[in-house]
């Protein structure tokens, strides 16, 4: 472990760095050592993962956990602020390291470099406490959703497109994915952003909103996004709020769960399984 | 009555780029019918051939899903905001 990690006093150069947090009776010391504790895992270090990353490091959230299959390519640089030009060609996970290293040496960055799957997922959110989820596909989305509420973690969603993100939080019991989107489209109806674009600095819009709730609910803090789905349109700067609940007939959640156990999931969306980018 | 509807990125090209649109009718199912009428396709981008709402996209009447109110029949009135959604799975 490494020194100063969740040590039991803070100190002073802790006390300095953190010191803007700390000052906040909603924080305190024993916030910060809460945040300290906390074990978060990212599911893609890309578009979302980055600012949330960031800002998770910079707030000393004690373990990072990182899934990404992917190496850094120049298209990525416009919006994923984890990684430099020098990282071209670098698995993600890597890149990612060294920045949020040289932002917070005190926390603990793990590298996950997988696609994440249905017989990795609870191995790999086992060791966190809160999910965040900014996966690029909806195989991978009902996949974290699925294990998320088996598991008994909460998922803090975001996604984007174009110039329109997506926010909230699930919280077992409380409504998941499904509820709000009991199916997946079929394949090629929802473009994804290779194919269709996103606007750079949405990323962070929405990416530090999921920073923000994962770290309200390190904290026990405010009123999280359960129940509420923020929708933000960069072009109009539109932010509205709609409702979601748990739906009594969700196959995973719901009354009578029809779904118990992991499936798969790129057969439910109807797509090709991802190919693992060679070590 | 005209009733607005927000229209998601994903949609905007069936109605000629707009943000939102103004359709007519007393239900949310002939409101869709109404825009359909205006901007045709529209319609078979929210809605099944057997008449459902697909399971990939959500119609709020106000801040409501109508998948919990009376699904296409969900009555709507003039000061009624609607707002389409559709899932979304971009992260990178």
């Amino acid at each position: 472990m490494a020194a100063g990690r969740n040590p039991s006093i803070l100190t002073p150069e802790q006390i300095q760095r953190y010191s803007r947090h700390i000052i906040m009776p909603q924080v305190g010391g024993l916030g910060q050592k809460k945040l300290m504790a906390a074990r978060v895992l990212l599911v893609g270090a890309g578009g979302l993962g980055s600012p949330v990353a960031m800002y998770l490091a910079a707030a000393g959230v004690g373990t990072i956990g990182l899934v990404d299959g992917d190496v850094v390519d120049l298209s990525n640089l416009q919006r994923q602020i984890l990684h430099d030009t020098d990282d071209v060609g670098r698995p993600k996970v890597e890149s990612a390291r060294d920045r949020l290293g040289a932002l917070n040496p005190e926390v603990e960055v793990v590298g996950h470099r997988a696609v994440l799957a249905s017989d990795n997922v609870m191995e790999i959110i086992a060791d966190y406490d809160i999910v965040v989820n900014g996966a690029d596909n909806f195989p991978t989305r009902y996949l974290v959703n699925d294990a998320c509420y088996f598991a008994g973690k909460p998922l803090v969603d975001g996604s984007i497109l174009l110039f329109e993100g997506q926010a909230t939080t699930f919280l077992p019991g409380k409504g998941c994915y499904r509820c709000l989107y009991p199916a997946p489209p079929p394949p090629g109806v929802v473009p994804s952003c290779a194919e269709a674009g996103v606007f750079g600095a949405l990323c962070a819009t929405i990416g530090s909103v999921q920073a923000t709730e994962t770290i309200k609910l390190i904290l026990g803090i405010g009123e999280s996004l359960a129940g509420r789905l923020l929708l933000y349109d960069a072009l109009a700067m539109d932010f509205r709020m709609l409702r979601y609940r748990r739906n009594p007939r969700c196959p995973v959640c719901g009354d009578a769960p029809t779904i118990t156990e992991l499936i798969d999931y790129e057969a439910f969306c109807g797509v090709p399984a991802p190919v693992a980018v060679a070590p | 009555m005209p009733v607005e509807v927000k229209v998601p990125s994903v949609l905007r090209g069936l109605v000629a780029g707009s943000r939102t649109v103004e359709g007519r009718g007393a239900t949310v199912g002939q409101l869709l019918d109404d825009l359909e009428r205006r901007y045709p396709g529209i319609r078979g981008r929210l809605v099944s051939s057997t008449g459902d709402l697909y399971q990939f996209v959500n119609i709020y009447v106000n801040d409501e899903d109508i998948r919990f109110l009376k699904q296409l029949d969900t009555p709507v009135s003039e000061r009624d905001v609607i707002s389409i959604l559709p899932a979304l799975a971009g992260g990178s």
